[in-house]
């Protein structure tokens, strides 16, 4: 197994298009790959997560019960699903909604502001993009490039307008990843 | 001699099982006739009900299926789909249809569904005995309803013609009984008219026939005619609901 | 080919449009939802119909319509919906119609909710309807074997001229796994001199029916068919096995489950502990024979289910006393840890059989 990611949010912030656009730009790659979603009953802004296991031989569980990687879009994801990341695990938080601090000091913590970076951008709509973007830099599980390939067979045509925006999105994760891995070596 | 009179070809020359003075074999025979009449033997897929006629099956000399009670139409629409081209229809009771099948006929004709339904109304169950129908008459009394059916308890007879009537794909509806010659006659020319609606592709068609149980109504064969007259006829009349627009069939 | 990234519910329709099935009749219920909009969508490209039907009353009697009229037909469902097709299973059973029912379960009793189960094992497995009747029930674990296994399903349907029952839990629907669509789809649909298409399309009279009054009759129609289904026992017992060389824990898992319980498979065998895996493929027929050889080597069995135990019940009958059997359950929607799956391995490694 390579990455077991959790994607946790709440519906509405693209954490499930996110899990299968990892999913589907790593089956590229030749990976082996599961998708699971979970959602809430209600049809919009209830609970949204899902898991993305990715390895290079034939998954057993699909299911992401001891994340490697957890990105926790608001609070209560965080605080829910911290305690499940394994141990030297990655927790990539949206700080513009995550409040509160991790609580564990045996994981690697970077804190992305992607509602803010995203409003900068002038397309709110990105922001799980750029979260993607520092993902993709942090774990190296796959290229921007592949992924930016995969925008097309994961987006309905109707919207292959934005992947440019989703494009630079991830471009923007990735540079404040790196921006974040060099306070690391300070 | 020139044979005048002779038993249609879709009807097989078995007994049929039904008590003296039902109007099941009427209405088969009239069945029978019109499916020979269009020459459409060979190529008419019929669907018997849960009841007194579930023997159909064995009267009918053409592919039949025997549906689970209430679901003849639903079982129609699914042979229809695949055979487009063949003639399909149920023979239903009132029970069958109109209690526990209401769900079924009901949208089989808002689909417009290209099937014929030819149901049998006698105001009362036969089969299990003598309960009360959907379309037992108020003060009818049957097994269920030793006191005679009581709007308070068991609400009022439905009327199947009339509920259909204002759903745009039911394209020929009518009501017809079997107890006098010329009643008979009418109502032979309405199933006929079913089946070229459908055979013409313009939608769903009904034929309700009013028949007489004498068994279970407790009266002989001439009462029980004498009855339907007087008391079914006036609560559910006779005549065409809805017919195609002039000249299409 | 190159795969696909596809969901269960995609992966069951595409699988049946590659079988031949051209018909769809159907009524909306969460989880399966996305199969009948996929097959919606589908079916009309390949010249077939979908067709919403009131309810799954008539759904299933819409399928046992075009069945007759000899089609390769499905319909899906889940929970409630499949209970209130019992009726037409056991009729489609008792007329020998070949259908295909699909049913990704959900948590139950009553109306439950949509998260996974596979509390619907005795409704499938053992007849939901009324009287003496199998039908076959298969239960992929990946979304390859989803599609791979309509074909599969249609083809045991026509040979056996019954019903069949694809069995998955509601989050398999929702999962996305590489799919291979295979090459070129070639189908044979075997003549059904049998089907009630008009008689002008076949000799004679053809009837459809499962109503025979005279008992003796109706004794002769059960008697072929359970000629029937011994033969479809003896022949179609399908099971995976792995990892179960010199494995003296055996795990039983179907479905989903089967996936996590590899997971705590590969977990104990990394500590040491010899724990294996079977898991069923066919749940009618049940994998009896290969279970039962099995029994003299293993230590104990664990099934691991999410109901209260029901794969049990068949697992001892395989078994049949030789070792015992325990059962690993989550209810109500839960889906079990696969640490909690490893502690009960341990528990039965340690010896805590007394449990």
């Amino acid at each position: 197994m390579i990455e077991a990611v959790y994607i946790a949010g709440h519906g509405g912030q693209g954490t499930l298009s996110t899990g299968q656009l990892l999913a589907n730009a790593c089956l590229k790659e030749g990976k082996f790959v599961a998708y699971l979603p979970f959602y809430g009953v209600e049809k919009r802004g209830g609970v949204s997560n899902c898991g993305v296991t990715i390895s290079d031989q034939r998954i057993s569980s699909p299911f992401v019960a001891e994340p490697t990687v957890l990105i926790a879009m608001n609070s209560i994801s965080l605080e829910k699903y911290e305690s499940a990341v394994v141990p030297d695990g990655l927790v990539i938080a949206n700080s513009s909604l995550v409040e509160n601090a991790v609580t564990r000091d045996d994981v690697r913590v970077v804190p992305i502001p992607a509602n803010e970076e995203a409003e900068q951008m002038g397309d709110p709509m990105v922001a799980n993009n750029i979260i993607l973007g520092a993902l993709l830099e942090l774990t190296g599980v796959v290229s921007i490039q592949i992924v930016a390939e995969s925008l097309k067979e994961v987006l309905p045509e109707r919207h292959h307008g934005k992947i440019p925006a989703n494009v630079r999105a991830l471009e923007r994760g990735a540079e404040l990843a790196r921006r974040h891995k060099i306070r690391e070596n300070k | 001699m020139k044979k005048v009179f002779s038993r249609p070809r879709s009807l097989k020359d078995v007994p049929f099982h039904y008590c003296p003075g039902c109007t099941h074999g009427v209405a088969h025979r009239l069945v029978a006739e019109v499916i020979d009449e269009l020459g459409i033997q060979d190529n008419v897929i019929g669907n018997a009900p849960v009841g007194c006629a579930v023997f159909t099956m064995d009267y009918f000399d053409f592919d039949m299926i025997s549906a689970a009670h209430g679901r003849a139409p639903a079982v129609a629409t699914g042979v229809k789909r695949v055979l487009p081209d063949r003639v399909v229809f149920t023979y239903q009771g009132d029970g069958d249809l109109a209690a526990i099948g209401t769900g079924e006929f009901v949208h089989a004709a808002v689909r417009g569904e290209k099937i014929t339904c030819i149901f049998i109304n006698n105001a009362v169950y036969g089969m299990t005995g003598g309960q009360m129908a959907p379309t037992t008459l108020l003060g009818q009394k049957t097994k269920t309803t030793p006191y005679g059916r009581d709007s308070e308890v068991n609400g009022y007879p439905i009327k199947v013609c009339e509920m259909l009537t204002p759903l745009d794909g039911a394209a020929y509806v009518a009501r017809v009984a079997v107890h006098s010659p010329k009643a008979i006659i009418q109502a032979k020319k309405a199933i006929k008219k079913a089946f070229q609606v459908q055979i013409n592709g313009l939608g769903f068609s009904l034929v309700e026939i009013l028949s007489t149980c004498p068994t279970n109504w407790g009266l002989t064969p001439l009462e029980a005619v004498k009855w339907l007259d007087e008391n079914m006829i006036p609560y559910f009349p006779l005549g065409e609901y809805k017919v195609p627009p002039a000249g299409v069939i | 080919m190159s795969k696909i990234l596809m969901k269960g519910n995609e992966a069951i329709g595409e699988g049946a449009v590659r079988a031949g099935c051209r018909y769809f009749f159907g009524y909306p219920i969460t989880p399966q939802s996305e199969l009948t909009h996929y097959l919606a969508k589908r079916l009309p490209e390949v010249g077939g119909l979908f067709l919403q039907a009131e309810s799954e009353v008539a759904s299933i009697n819409m399928v046992y319509g075009a069945a007759a009229a000899g089609a390769r037909v499905m319909t899906s469902s889940s929970g409630p919906g499949i209970s209130l097709m019992q009726e037409g299973l056991s009729f489609l059973a008792g007329s020998e119609l070949p259908s295909v029912v699909v049913n990704l379960m959900r948590g139950g009793p009553g109306l439950g909710n949509i998260a996974p189960s596979q509390s619907d094992y005795f409704q499938a497995a053992k007849g939901g309807g009324h009287g003496d009747y199998h039908m076959i029930v298969l239960a992929p674990n990946t979304v390859q074997e989803m599609l791979d296994t309509m074909g599969n399903a249609f083809d045991l349907a026509d040979k056996y001229r019954n019903p069949v029952m694809v069995m998955a839990d509601g989050v398999m629907g929702q999962m996305m796994e590489p799919v291979d669509l295979g090459g070129d789809v070639r189908v044979e649909i075997p003549p059904k001199s049998w089907a009630t298409t008009g008689m002008a399309h076949h000799a004679g009279k053809n009837v459809i029916n499962s109503c025979l009054v005279i008992p003796e009759e109706m004794e002769e129609l059960n008697l072929k068919l359970e000629k029937k289904y011994k033969e479809i026992s003896q022949k179609e017992q399908v099971c995976d096995e792995y990892m179960l060389e010199g494995a003296d824990i055996v795990l039983v898992a179907f479905g989903l489950v089967s996936r996590i319980c590899m997971s705590a498979v590969e977990k104990a065998r990394a500590m040491g502990i010899k724990a294996g895996l079977i898991r069923p493929v066919t749940l009618w027929p049940f994998p009896a024979g290969f279970i039962g050889k099995t029994a003299d080597k293993t230590r104990a069995y664990l099934t691991v289910e999410m109901n209260m135990g029901q794969m049990i019940e068949d697992v001892k009958l395989a078994v049949c006393g030789r070792a015992p059997v325990y059962h690993y359950g989550r209810l109500g929607g839960m889906v079990p840890d696969v640490r909690d799956v490893l502690a009960e391995i341990k528990n039965l490694h340690e010896g805590d059989a007394g449990r």
